[in-house]
């Protein structure tokens, strides 16, 4: 939101950080094996003066990278392509407050990605309002960029699933411990999806194209909220699955009492998974489903049903003290991604519907601390297009850095 | 915890393996020959910048309902129809109908020319009223045109032969077009009957790539604009969709891009081919080469070029009488259609041949072999070629 209001509000928050001048860094031990991928919004440093009742923090990403397509480059290029400020608050014992706000690009778009407020009934009962990340998959609510060795998001988790895709709405989330594991739910009611994921100029369905209405934080495209349900559970020595769906009806199918259309469904379905059960290796990996209910008689490019995903291998090679910092680690990474986005066939001939991709990135990164991350990546994607057309190449290395503050 | 250990070396022996198995750290561009997209060559600095503004209004611009597209539509953009600039696949190919007799140009039945078989959101498509005869276009590749557009009608007319005169059993007719309000004739133009030789087009029923472009922006995605100021959907004016501006520049892309440039024209093969091409008479329709004139693009100026057609109409029987025509064509008559860039077909055809008008070939001797009419005796000395001669002249079309 490119408001001049927005831009205010921001003002705010940093007035609130130059106020904090003597600061005591109160960072969440974040050694626990039984968070869950819904911990991480919490689950984040924040820096609190004394018993002032607002903590704040935030990070922050840049990166270079020199890409070749099909033997044609654009050169050398930088960016940030995201800063992102944190303003917490425990308002009393059991209702907390957590906001996060987001430069993308430096200030091409200002997104509040997350302003909730949280009532703690019970632990297996909690209330939530405001602004929500939809739990859909693990990637959206655990996104922050210092906690990857990768330079870009994982393609599903950003064009299949639109992250970071927040909506305004309220839940209910919960979870119990037994021993060695933890289980946890969340439900939510929020406004939700429109019809330009099927009338865009990307030409293919395409979720991410809902966030470009600037009115879904004021009201709901339609009468029909989106729900969106997620289950987890985590051992401790083995790792988390989570199981996630989200839907929604999302064109307009009446107005003033006017019938428009038919109620068109969209429905998307996540499968997450992490583990640390070998020593020195984490694997990530996530992998989705959309089903969206495409008029028959529009263009088949925009495809009914998509699907995609990735996995993470990280492997630390070393860890030890290195440059003065204690605990620090270097790792090889590499991340294997699919993406489809029109899975089906033509009317016409019966063939394969293409418009799919496949990704490799091996990756090497430094960490000073778990916070802060510099890394190297080479990225190679191979993409078909909608006819299944010879494949567009595009390779290129990316060097980044992001860390909390 | 299971404890693995693993060895630097091998893990990052490992990661350079995955790189070097990407082919090559960086891709490479594929061969010029090998693409049919990109400019002529010699355009100055001005026209460079035109062209890559056709470019992206050609290929990247997709149309939505809020930007024009539809309610009723083919495609979505240009480059749909024509991916890479080439060929299209049946998945964009246009049903047209309407006109059943040469010259008729009025009692057309509602929604003709053009079927708009596909509908935005909340609206229905056209559907054919039964025992509506019809003809389906392939979309063509457009690589070439301006060398095409550049042509004079007397280098046109120098082929055409309508009574047969030569009693080579080749005929070529000019498809005289009644000529949109827009169209302003230029020096190489001849009017006849104030109607214009067509030259685009599977029945040459566009003029000029203005009219084609304009058309297509309006029949195929249901765009409207100064030049075709209606709306496919209910035949009333609305508020032009796309800039003149846009069109033109668009109209400067096709004008400009390069001809397909043939591969392995030395090989031993492909000249065996080209001389069996020659001696089955095929080039008497698939006039291979032509020199264009002075142009008001330099770069298309006296420039010779092979794009193996006449851009006549011919009789190709009564198997591809689909019963419908446009212009002062017949309804069996079909506009020789350049073989430039027809070995690359696949290459934007999503691996697959779909040739002859409607996409009915799937092979380049199937397609020979749904040659009729005029075009009897070719595919009757195609059918009597030995195997080995069939593949030269197989190898030569597919090096074109």
């Amino acid at each position: 939101m490119k408001t001049s209001s927005s831009i205010y509000k921001i003002g705010g928050y940093l007035l609130v950080l130059i106020c904090l001048n003597h600061v005591a860094f109160a960072q969440k031990s974040d050694s626990s094996q039984l968070l869950l991928n819904m911990d991480a919004v919490y689950n984040r440093p924040f820096l609190q003066a004394g018993s002032f009742p607002v903590a704040i923090g935030g990070y922050i990403e840049a990166q270079g990278e020199y890409f070749v397509s099909d033997g044609i480059t654009e050169g050398v290029s930088f960016k940030i392509p995201r800063m992102t400020l944190f303003v917490s608050s425990t308002i009393t014992e059991r209702i907390k407050f957590l906001s996060e706000i987001e430069f993308e690009e430096g200030t091409k778009e200002i997104n509040i990605e997350f302003a909730a407020l949280d009532f703690e009934f019970h632990p297996l009962l909690n209330f939530r309002g405001g602004i929500i990340m939809n739990p859909i998959g693990a990637f959206n609510q655990n996104h922050d960029g210092p906690r990857w060795e990768f330079v870009d998001r994982p393609i599903s988790a950003t064009t299949i699933i639109p992250a970071t895709f927040s909506n305004v709405g309220f839940g209910l989330h919960g979870k119990t411990y037994q021993k060695q594991w933890v289980w946890a739910y969340e439900a939510y009611v929020t406004n939700g999806f429109n019809d330009q994921i099927v009338a865009n100029s990307e030409g293919r369905t395409w979720l991410p194209a809902a966030k470009e209405n600037v009115d879904r934080f004021e009201e709901n495209f339609n009468a029909v909220p989106l729900i969106t349900l997620k289950t987890a559970i985590r051992h401790r020595k083995i790792g988390e699955i989570g199981l996630s769906w989200m839907g929604d009806v999302y064109n307009k199918y009446e107005e003033d009492g006017l019938l428009l259309d038919q109620k068109r469904r969209l429905d998307v379905v996540a499968i997450d998974f992490n583990t640390s059960a070998i020593k020195n290796l984490d694997i990530t990996g996530e992998w989705v489903w959309a089903f969206v209910d495409v008029p028959a008689t529009y263009s088949q490019q925009f495809g009914s049903q998509q699907q995609g995903g990735f996995i993470d291998f990280v492997y630390t090679v070393l860890k030890r003290e290195m440059f003065g910092w204690e605990n620090a680690r270097i790792n090889l990474a590499l991340r294997l991604e699919h993406v489809d986005y029109n899975v089906g066939s033509f009317e016409e001939t019966g063939g394969n519907i293409h418009d799919d991709l496949q990704a490799i990135v091996p990756a090497i990164s430094f960490r000073s601390s778990s916070q802060t991350v510099i890394r190297v990546n080479y990225r190679y994607i191979w993409e078909t297009d909608l006819l299944g057309n010879p494949t567009a190449k595009t390779a290129g290395f990316q060097i980044g850095i992001s860390s909390y503050f | 915890m299971i404890n693995i250990k693993i060895k630097v070396l091998p893990v990052i022996c490992f990661m350079a393996a995955i790189i070097y198995s990407c082919d090559e750290v960086f891709p490479e561009a594929p061969a010029e020959n090998e693409l049919l997209d990109g400019p002529i060559g010699a355009l100055s600095f001005s026209e460079q910048n035109r062209f890559l503004a056709g470019d992206v209004a050609f290929n990247d611009e997709i149309f939505t309902p809020e930007s024009g597209l539809g309610p009723m539509f083919v495609a979505t953009s240009c480059g749909s129809c024509h991916p890479g600039d080439g060929k299209g696949h049946p998945f964009t190919t246009l049903t047209r109908f309407g006109q059943t007799s040469p010259g008729q140009s009025t009692d057309f039945p509602a929604g003709a020319p053009q079927l708009q078989n596909r509908a935005i959101p909340g609206f229905e498509p056209e559907k054919l009223t039964l025992g509506t005869p019809f003809m389906k276009f392939t979309p063509p590749a457009v690589t070439g045109l301006g060398l095409l557009a550049a042509l004079t009608d007397e280098q046109i007319l120098k082929n055409a032969d309508p009574d047969d005169v030569d009693g080579d059993g080749i005929s070529g007719i000019p498809n005289y077009i009644d000529p949109p309000d827009y169209f302003q004739p230029k020096w190489f133009h001849q009017a006849v009957n104030a109607q214009f030789i067509g030259r685009f087009g599977k029945k040459a029923a566009a003029i000029d790539l203005l009219q084609q472009t304009a058309t297509a922006y309006n029949q195929d995605m249901g765009v409207t604009s100064t030049f075709e100021p209606l709306d496919v959907a209910t035949d009333l004016s609305v508020d032009p969709e796309v800039s003149d501006q846009t069109i033109r520049e668009v109209v400067f892309y096709l004008s400009t891009l390069k001809a397909p440039i043939q591969r392995d024209p030395e090989t031993y093969n492909v000249i065996q081919g080209q001389q069996i091409f020659t001696d089955i008479n095929c080039g008497s329709c698939h006039i291979p080469s032509w020199t264009t004139p002075e142009s008001d693009i330099p770069a298309l100026s006296n420039k010779t070029f092979h794009p193996y057609t006449d851009l006549l109409l011919h009789d190709m029987g009564p198997e591809l009488d689909d019963g419908a025509t446009e212009g002062s064509a017949e309804t069996y008559e079909w506009r020789t259609p350049p073989l430039w860039g027809l070995g690359l077909s696949p290459d934007s055809q999503g691996g697959e041949f779909f040739l002859m008008h409607d996409g009915r070939a799937k092979s380049i001797e199937e397609a020979i072999l749904m040659h009729g009419g005029e075009a009897n005796d070719s595919r009757g000395s195609f059918e009597q070629l030995s195997d080995i001669d069939k593949q030269k002249l197989l190898t030569f079309l597919k090096s074109l």
